[in-house]
């Protein structure tokens, strides 16, 4: 018992340190890297702008259940009118980031881990090291800023969708006044509330990014890797933006 | 010891290399030679370690013991940027092609290019449809590959590896599952190719007949060593068990048909 914890536990630092060593490489090459616009662009474009409608969707209707859920509560204590403030506030600061990091993993990380993967599993990746072209460079290094740069946009979108999904309960079918429900909104979330969510935005942006490629680069060389591959990138993402999530909050609050 | 080593007549030069993966012993000694402008054939069972042998040849992985001398410089021991500046001279064909799967057959082939030089447009356009004209792929020069089939596919990765013009040109099974037309094609590039560019090849290979035709110089590979080398003609008249069971294609002999088991009759009666 107590070995296998000691085993599991050098696994998860050796883990840690094999990421970090990682994100070094990836560093070593960003300057190269972001001479390359063209491909830094067509990979925001893949995590970001292939990511939009998924978020969208899901934004609205995060929204829509905030705001149908937020009136249930604030009417019992017959505080409905604080709906745009608590909803803004909850999309800003913790359902923003943390959903739309969620859904990030899903759908972007995925499809990093395993584009990334079948470069492996078919020999992409050593024909790129024979040609003498570093595949951090060329593969890892402009996907990782694809995906840094991406979420916290899509984080934006999200709350900014959100907050359009809860008027649209709220005011729109619920009857809490238009103008009460923005002033509230104004008044209460502050900037320095805006900025815990981007910065959440850019941390999860790093952290499920840099799950993704890494999963992805030290996947197996076969299907089954590859799937491996794909699975831990969206658990792990999963598991590392609430662990960040909880430890970033407790830090700002 | 030093990295560098006098230039010798042999481009490749592999000494009393050991490697081992998993507790499994691939090489136990191996030595061998490949000379220069010649095309040399490395033969052997399979997971004799044929494509290890190449991997040991381009830095892919280091020896537990032993040198890989690739043009004077010891492989092993060479830092990143040199082990780079050295592959910018040798050219690989996989065994599937290996292209970049997001990249048209005309990026393909012009990657090497534009990753290493700073050439004016017109010259890499030109210099890609001269290498996609030889392995007679110039028409398709727009396709992706998911639109080219297997033989194609191994063409223009031909066609990628020779772009350069490198110094040693690499082949890992170029024949194996092709048509005979695209096998035809890529027999007749490797002898041209490697004459008219001066290159020297290593072609890995188990197509006994195929090798026949084009190498100057043969290896077979058994249990980490070299058990014979020489003109494929000569070991096709090699009497030792060995050669004459790979050469002949015999199912039964030095390389056992059957996979270590218990006695077939108890196992049956069980």
């Amino acid at each position: 018992m107590y070995n296998t914890f000691k085993q599991m536990l050098l696994d998860a630092v050796a883990g840690f340190g094999a990421v970090a060593l990682f994100l070094l490489r990836i560093f070593g090459q960003l300057p190269s890297a972001l001479l390359r616009p063209r491909l830094i662009a067509s990979q925001i474009h893949n995590a970001g702008a292939l990511s939009l409608v998924i978020i969208m969707i899901c934004g609205l209707f995060v929204g829509m259940v905030l705001g149908l859920q937020g009136y249930d509560m604030l009417e019992r204590f017959g505080s409905e009118s604080a709906l745009g403030s608590a909803a803004a506030l909850a999309l800003v600061k913790e359902l923003g980031p943390v959903v739309a990091a969620l859904l990030f993993a899903g759908r972007a990380g995925t499809a990093l881990a395993s584009e990334i993967g079948l470069m492996r599993a078919t020999d992409q990746l050593v024909a790129m090291e024979i040609m003498a072209v570093d595949p951090f460079r060329y593969v890892v290094a402009p996907r990782f800023i694809g995906g840094v740069v991406a979420l916290p946009l899509l984080t934006m979108i999200f709350i900014a969708i959100g907050i359009f999904g809860v008027q649209l309960i709220g005011v729109q079918q619920l009857g809490v006044d238009q103008g009460t429900f923005w002033s509230q909104m104004r008044g209460s979330v502050e900037v320095e509330d805006v900025m815990q969510g981007l910065i959440k935005g850019c941390v999860f942006g790093v952290a499920c990014s840099l799950i993704a490629v890494y999963e992805g680069y030290t996947a197996a060389p076969t299907a089954e890797g590859v799937g491996r591959a794909t699975t831990r990138t969206v658990v792990n993402s999963a598991v590392i933006t609430l662990i960040l999530d909880y430890m970033i909050t407790a830090v700002m609050l | 010891m030093s990295v560098e080593h006098s230039t010798t007549s042999n481009l490749v030069e592999i000494r009393d290399v050991y490697y081992s993966v998993g507790g499994r012993d691939i090489f136990q000694g191996l030595t061998l030679d490949v000379p220069r402008g010649k095309i040399t054939a490395i033969m052997g069972p399979s997971g004799t370690g044929k494509t290890t042998l190449l991997r040991l040849i381009t830095g892919q992985i280091r020896p537990s013991r032993g040198q890989v001398w690739v043009d004077g410089q010891d492989v092993s021991r060479l830092s990143r940027p040199a082990l780079y500046a050295l592959r910018q001279r040798i050219g690989m064909l996989f065994q599937n092609g290996a292209l970049l799967t997001d990249l048209s057959v005309f990026e393909n082939v012009a990657f090497p290019v534009r990753e290493h030089t700073k050439l004016p447009e017109a010259l890499i356009r030109h210099l890609v449809l001269t290498k996609l004209q030889a392995v007679g792929l110039r028409g398709a020069h727009g396709l992706m590959p998911h639109e080219l089939s297997g033989g194609m596919a191994r063409r223009v990765a031909l066609a990628r590896a020779m772009v350069r013009d490198p110094d040693l040109l690499i082949y890992d099974e170029p024949f194996a599952g092709l048509d005979p037309i695209s096998m035809g094609v890529i027999l007749r590039l490797l002898r041209n190719v490697n004459d008219a560019l001066g290159m020297t090849s290593i072609v890995v290979s188990h197509d006994v007949d195929e090798i026949a035709l084009v190498a100057d110089i043969s290896y077979i590979l058994s249990a980490g060593k070299v058990v014979a080398s020489g003109a494929p003609k000569a070991l096709k008249e090699d009497q030792s068990p060995l050669v004459r069971q790979f050469m002949n294609g015999l199912p039964d002999g030095p390389v056992p048909f059957h996979y270590p088991a218990a006695d077939y009759y108890s196992d049956l009666l069980d």
